[in-house]
């Protein structure tokens, strides 16, 4: 029996954290944008589902504000027909769909979602590799999407399926690259050992205490904020949300790679990518914004003042920060139209792959000049400055003619139009 | 030879180009949007009756009916002048003119001895199948009697088609009897 205590914990956590927590979060957060587009609109949105009392004779229904909206739509894709068109691909047609929910489920594992309560840290996984587990899942959730895409035997699809595989390529790299001056100021890949730091130590874009405030963390502040940027917007383009939604634009490709999908396979596409916005926002909070931390030093009063229940407050604090991205995710997605598709490419490959590079190289000459003026190495400091300044400029001259290329390709094609004409 | 006149595109500021600022500037926007919307303070939300949340009116509990204009095409009906004679002489122009031909009437003669035997005609059956009918008005514009007028209704719902078809009873119901000057090529009316 003792032996198998540490297992039933983990089941805990497993069913705790993610069927009885995210689960009702994806689906809440369906229901929440409805409801604040409906608002931005100027519109009102779901607000009527609740228990249909009148069908027991009582006069009157309980509507809860639409709160019981996510589960009729729950039973209405249970409910509905699971269409398989014969010309598709059977096998990975039902396969695409595990695969775009199922990775985003997993890379729940590794985020913190609190402290720690009775001494158990709340978190499935402590391993010591999270942010490299977390982009080595995410990006498989690509296949379910090309699969569908491809399987689905569409053109409409199949474009969805391309257009997700190249945006994917693309932003993974800025991804992978605006990280690394986070990972490079913690110096450790343990997620949970990272948000103790900034509970400690200040948010990393919000370094105002403990020791957040030294001249180094100043002056580290203004290339983490460039990496929040840059990662902020690239797990945008990871989700595939609206500026970057060009996989399934409704508008160009029907209803891109799940056009041919019914039912709860449809269902699936849809809670994956909503999970898929989950855990890039839970990322988002934990790297950068002090994941369960109080923060303002507060945190060594909760856990003396509330003792073992510290990890309660801490997984609420989470799941505040958690809902406000979300909710600028979606404020986000109802107020930026949707980019072309060579702007996005441009954006990605021209912009961040350049900034995420020189950003990287900031940092190290950041965190490495104070022990080096400490020894007296001012002129090795100095080579580095100017090496910096001088890549940057090389790094632009690049993204500039680059830029100018592709912009008087496109200028010759369209003049080769008119003549032709 | 038309003159041709090239466009150019507007020559972007460099706050432009770095698109931040511009959407920065649109989430403002709609976060206003979203505020407003909140507090039941949207544009037009007073004129359009809203509910309290955007400019929405809550549907079955709120009703635009009293907003109506004069002019509403809602169902079409039979009407009785004030001394509760039927006006429908049973012409059947409007069954002949009704488009979707939803109009059905069977003419009858107005028997000796009734009050109204001068009037010599007036329906045994008039039927109109709500189902088919268009809302078009050209019922009440062709009737000579003036008998027909398209009402304010427009809920019009039923649970079988044998319910959708209004009787003659049924028009009468909604039509109700029309009182004073009724001449429908006057302004004043």
């Amino acid at each position: 029996m003792e032996a198998l205590i540490p297992y039933i914990i983990i089941l805990a956590k497993v069913i705790g954290l993610t069927f009885v927590l995210t689960l009702p979060i994806i689906a809440y957060s369906v229901y929440a944008e409805r409801r604040f587009a409906a608002i931005i609109q100027d519109r009102v949105g779901p607000n009527r589902t609740g228990i249909p009392l009148t069908i027991f004779g009582c006069k009157k229904d309980i509507s809860f504000f639409g709160l019981l909206q996510p589960l009729a739509d729950g039973l209405k894709f249970i409910l509905k027909e699971d269409f398989v068109p014969s010309h598709v691909n059977k096998f990975f047609f039902w396969l695409a769909p595990a695969l775009t929910m199922v990775p985003a489920l997993v890379t729940l594992s590794v985020v913190p979602f609190g402290s720690e309560l009775f001494g158990e840290k709340l978190v499935i996984a402590d391993v010591s590799v999270g942010p490299l587990l977390v982009f080595a899942i995410a990006s498989l959730s690509v296949y379910g999407i090309t699969f569908a895409g491809w399987a689905s035997n569409n053109k409409y699809s199949f474009f969805g399926g391309v257009r997700s595989c190249a945006q994917m390529i693309s932003y993974e790299i800025a991804l992978g690259l605006s990280v690394i001056p986070v990972l490079m100021h913690f110096g450790d890949l343990n997620l949970s050992n990272i948000v103790a730091d900034q509970a400690a130590n200040g948010w990393l874009i919000l370094p105002l205490w403990g020791e957040g405030l030294t001249t180094e963390r100043m002056l580290l502040w203004i290339p983490m904020i460039i990496s929040f940027f840059i990662f902020t917007i690239s797990i945008f383009a990871e989700t595939n949300r609206m500026p970057f939604d060009l996989p399934e634009c409704e508008t160009e490709l029907v209803g891109g790679y799940h056009t041919e999908y019914s039912s709860m396979k449809f269902a699936l596409f849809f809670l994956g990518e909503y999970a898929a916005m989950i855990v890039g926002s839970a990322l988002i909070v934990t790297l950068f914004l002090g994941g369960w931390s109080v923060g303002f030093g507060a945190d060594a009063w909760v856990v003396s003042t509330f003792g073992d229940w510290a990890g309660l407050i801490h997984l609420g604090v989470f799941l505040v920060k958690l809902v406000a991205f979300i909710l600028f995710f979606i404020l986000i997605r109802w107020t930026v139209p949707r980019f072309r598709y060579d702007q996005l490419m441009k954006l990605g490959w021209v912009v961040f792959f350049e900034v995420a590079l020189i950003n990287i190289l900031i940092t190290a000459v950041i965190m490495a000049a104070p022990p080096m003026l400490e020894r007296g190495e001012t002129g090795a400091v100095a080579a580095l400055i100017i090496g910096v300044v001088v890549f940057s400029a090389l790094m632009f001259y690049i993204a500039k003619s680059l830029d100018r290329m592709l912009s008087s390709d496109k200028s010759t094609t369209v003049a080769g139009a008119d003549t032709n004409s | 030879m038309a003159k041709v006149t090239k466009l150019q595109r507007p020559k972007l500021s460099k706050t432009d180009e770095l698109y931040l600022v511009g959407i920065f500037k649109g989430t403002l926007v709609t976060l206003k949007h979203a505020f407003k919307s909140v507090m039941g303070k949207s544009r037009g939300a007073d004129s359009l009756n809203s509910s309290g949340l955007g400019i929405t009116m809550q549907y079955p509990e709120e009703k635009w009916d009293d907003h109506l204009p004069e002019y509403y095409r809602g169902a079409p009906a039979l009407v009785t002048d004030e001394q509760d004679r039927e006006r429908c002489v049973s012409c059947q122009l409007c069954e002949f003119i009704c488009p979707p031909k939803a109009i059905k009437i069977v003419p009858g003669e107005i028997p000796e001895g009734d009050e109204w035997e001068k009037v010599e005609k007036r329906p045994q059956e008039f039927e109109i199948d709500m189902i088919r009918c268009i809302f078009c008005g050209l019922c009440e514009e062709v009737c000579p009697e003036q008998a027909i007028y398209l009402r304010k209704d427009y809920a019009i719902t039923g649970t079988s088609r044998e319910e959708m078809v209004h009787k003659k009873d049924r028009l009468y119901e909604i039509g109700g009897k029309r009182v004073g000057l009724v001449n429908k090529w006057n302004d004043l009316k």
